[in-house]
């Protein structure tokens, strides 16, 4: 064997060795941080659903109630978009539906919409965006109270060609130099609750798979 | 073999690796708008520059010239993959707020320039000490850049610092500003650009008052203590 081969088989081996000893590491602090990751991003979803529907709302476990729907025009996201269901003693009170408003100034806006069963916005909360800091991001319930004033309208009220921001001749607040955030939230929510109202036959079933 | 002391100063000045290497400038100038995002990613990049100096000077000699690039780059994506997993499992917040930042340590120049430039060719200890040094200069930079838009963009100072360091540390934040309107520019990338052009003039200015002639200096005492 050549000096070259020899060189180069060594290389291979050495280069083989470091990554089995990178793959051995990574895989095993996976192992042992993996149930804890799992953890932490159930009580993330969690804790966002709360603050739309407390406890004292609810009775069953809402990550366990989940369905899933499939409808991009709705949804703004062509995969199948959680739905959360809220029961109290048996009865479902309330859903919550994670739509994106795909349209947004810079990406998409993840949006976790609540609807009370009679079809009224118990909240909306802006989950994750990545509109203009101090611009857009007003959207967001720890820049500024506008998401909350989605709260306790529906699809009547205000009426549904009022479902815009005001530059459009709507209800909805815009905020000073940013249009096309707000435009984008609105649309969302309100495409959420149209597809509310038209499937709710499929939606509002007492059927639950969580226990008690 | 260079003094630990000599070392240090290298890292956090002579040849800090944001101010004058200008390495990892994509990190530094995305995540540097609050003082705790950037502490956060200047203390995950200084462990991965500790850790992967530390492993790198270990196998020195028995990597051979013609793969040692890949395995460094091996050897630093293991360590950052590690890093972000257990972020993720015990900072959630954090992770969530640094996000692609932290598996994209992995890119910053910074960490295989350090591995190849000094790993390589020196021991164990002093490379841990110029992985440290290098860190900590590189934290240096994104604290005082991310400090300083925040006060200007915000008017805050260690907002979310519970992200870091618990609840307790809620508290922590201040409000340097009272009703402050906040200035945009600053937070907005222009802002991480335009401050860290000014940092650099100012290390500059300093460097220069330093390199002026001792004697000067030694006149100007002798005439003080004369007056």
């Amino acid at each position: 064997m050549t000096n070259t081969n020899k060189v180069i088989i060594k290389s291979a081996w050495v280069l083989g060795l470091f990554s089995l000893i990178g793959i051995g590491l990574v895989s095993l602090t996976h192992n042992v941080t993996a149930d804890k990751i799992a953890d932490n991003e159930r009580l993330f979803v969690l804790k966002n659903l709360r603050v739309l529907v407390p406890d004292e709302m609810h009775d069953n476990d809402l990550l366990t109630d989940v369905i899933e729907f499939s409808a991009p025009d709705s949804f703004g996201n062509k995969h199948p978009v959680k739905i959360y269901k809220a029961f109290k003693n048996q009865q479902l009170v309330a859903i919550i539906a994670s739509p994106t408003a795909a349209d947004g100034y810079n990406g998409s806006i993840k949006l976790l919409v609540a609807i009370r069963k009679s079809g009224e916005l118990i909240g909306v909360r802006v989950v994750s965006h990545q509109e203009t800091p101090g611009l857009g991001d007003a959207i967001d319930s720890n820049k500024s109270d506008w998401i909350h004033s989605f709260a306790g309208l529906s699809l009547n009220n205000p009426e549904l060609s009022a479902w815009q921001v005001k530059r459009d001749g709507g209800h909805f607040d815009q905020f000073t130099g940013a249009t096309i955030t707000p435009r984008a939230v609105v649309k969302a929510v309100r495409k959420t609750l149209q597809y509310y109202q038209a499937n709710k036959d499929a939606l509002v079933t007492n059927e639950k798979k969580s226990d008690g | 073999m260079d003094s630990y002391k000599q070392i240090l100063k290298n890292g956090l000045w002579v040849n800090n690796q944001a101010f004058v290497a200008l390495l990892g400038l994509c990190p530094l100038l995305a995540v540097s708008n609050t003082l705790i995002n950037g502490l956060g990613l200047g203390l995950a990049t200084t462990l991965t520059l500790v850790l992967s100096n530390l492993v790198i000077s270990l196998v020195r000699h028995n990597v051979g010239s013609e793969v040692r690039l890949p395995v460094f780059v091996l050897i630093i994506a293991s360590i950052v993959t590690i890093i972000e997993l257990i972020m993720n499992a015990y900072f959630y917040e954090l992770y969530l707020i640094l996000g692609i930042f932290i598996p994209l340590i992995v890119t910053n120049c910074a960490i295989i320039g350090r591995a190849e430039a000094y790993a390589s060719k020196n021991p164990v200890g002093a490379s841990c000490m110029d992985g440290l040094a290098m860190g900590l200069g590189f934290t240096s930079a994104l604290v005082v850049l991310g400090a300083a838009r925040e006060i200007i963009g915000s008017g805050t100072l260690f907002a979310n610092a519970h992200l870091m360091f618990g609840e307790s540390a809620s508290n922590l934040t201040m409000v340097i500003i009272d009703d402050y309107e906040g200035f945009l520019l600053a937070i907005l990338p222009p802002g991480a650009f335009i401050g860290l052009g000014l940092l650099i003039a100012l290390k500059n200015i300093i460097d220069a008052r330093q390199a002026k002639p001792t004697q000067q200096t030694v006149n100007m005492d002798f005439a003080s203590k004369k007056a």
